[in-house]
């Protein structure tokens, strides 16, 4: 496929407004998904680390 | 034992905390594999395949939204299998498969419909049509959403689990409507351009380019799943010991 130059690469022969809008949502949404399992696994360990914490407190409470 | 002669421990890793790490191990793998599918695949479908005759270059859309459209179909009958185990057996780690298979789910639904209603505008005229394989798409949607929402909904996980499964269950009919949705009724969505009854009707190259696609996009569903997966075994089992010990 000889597209002839980047300008007509981009142009998509008059629909860039499809092709580029369908192209570009779908990297949104996949980089919006990356985000929230990142944060979802960093809460997560953070939430573990405050149970962490609470039972240590529960302990020494009930030793001292 | 059986399970020991085979020489495979199966029922090793149906356990969340012998899971986890292999989990673990095996998402750079697959999202490797996703990356460079995809960007194979999408060279070939922008610089190799040639202009569609009729549509013009409104029909490179296709090597996203086919791929997208086999995936939300197929993760909704996977998701539905391991709901069904965790149902049946009590399997802790088959219902968390299946609440980490939902979102990804779902978001390639999305895709499928966005990508669609753009490639309907300039194809057919319109962005959107209530015909079977629309509507039945639409329907897959919101069911993925009913289950995220139930989840949501109930506190217990147990009985959480339950009633997502039974919806999961009762929505796996409609996978195969969509799936023949053109072929039963009059649609203006067109028939399967690649099926297994008759040889595929584009360009091998537009079928090169969608086929890596496909693979690239089953590649980052797996690795999604199983990224996801890790966070529900460590939201769930936040109180047992080797949870503490990984983290």
């Amino acid at each position: 496929m000889n597209w002839g130059g980047w300008s007509n690469f981009w142009a998509m022969g008059g629909y860039a407004g499809f092709v580029w809008g369908s192209y570009g949502v779908t990297l949104l949404v996949l980089a919006l998904e990356v985000y929230l399992l990142r944060r979802r696994r960093a809460r997560a360990l953070a939430a573990i680390r405050r149970t962490r914490h609470q039972m240590a407190r529960d302990i020494d409470e009930s030793t001292s | 034992m059986a399970a020991e002669d085979t020489g495979i421990h199966w029922y090793k890793y149906s356990a969340p905390h012998t899971f986890y790490p292999l989990a673990g191990r095996l998402i750079p793998w697959f999202a490797g594999l996703a990356l460079v599918f995809c960007l194979i695949g999408l060279y070939i479908g922008f610089f190799v395949a040639p202009t569609e005759a009729r549509q013009g270059e409104a029909y490179r859309i296709i090597f996203i939204h086919v791929p997208a459209a086999w995936m939300s179909m197929f993760i909704y009958v996977v998701m539905a299998f391991w709901a069904a185990l965790g149902l049946a057996f009590n399997t802790r780690l088959s219902s968390m498969m299946a609440s980490a298979l939902a979102p990804t789910g779902a978001l390639m639904t999305f895709i499928a419909l966005w990508t669609g209603a753009l490639w309907g505008r300039p194809t057919w005229g319109t962005y959107w049509v209530w015909d079977a394989r629309l509507t039945s798409e639409l329907i897959l949607l919101f069911l993925y959403f009913g289950f995220l929402a139930l989840e949501a909904a109930i506190e217990d996980t147990r009985r959480a689990d339950r009633a997502c499964a039974v919806l999961a269950l009762v929505g796996v009919v409609n996978v195969p409507i969509i799936y023949f949705s053109v072929k039963w009724w009059n649609t203006l969505h067109q028939g399967a351009t690649v099926s297994l009854e008759s040889a595929p009707k584009m360009a091998t190259t537009m079928l090169a380019g969608m086929g890596l696609l496909a693979l690239g996009f089953w590649m980052y569903c797996i690795a999604a799943a199983l990224h996801r997966v890790r966070s529900i075994i460590l939201e769930r089992e936040r109180r047992a010991d080797w949870v503490r010990e990984v983290s």
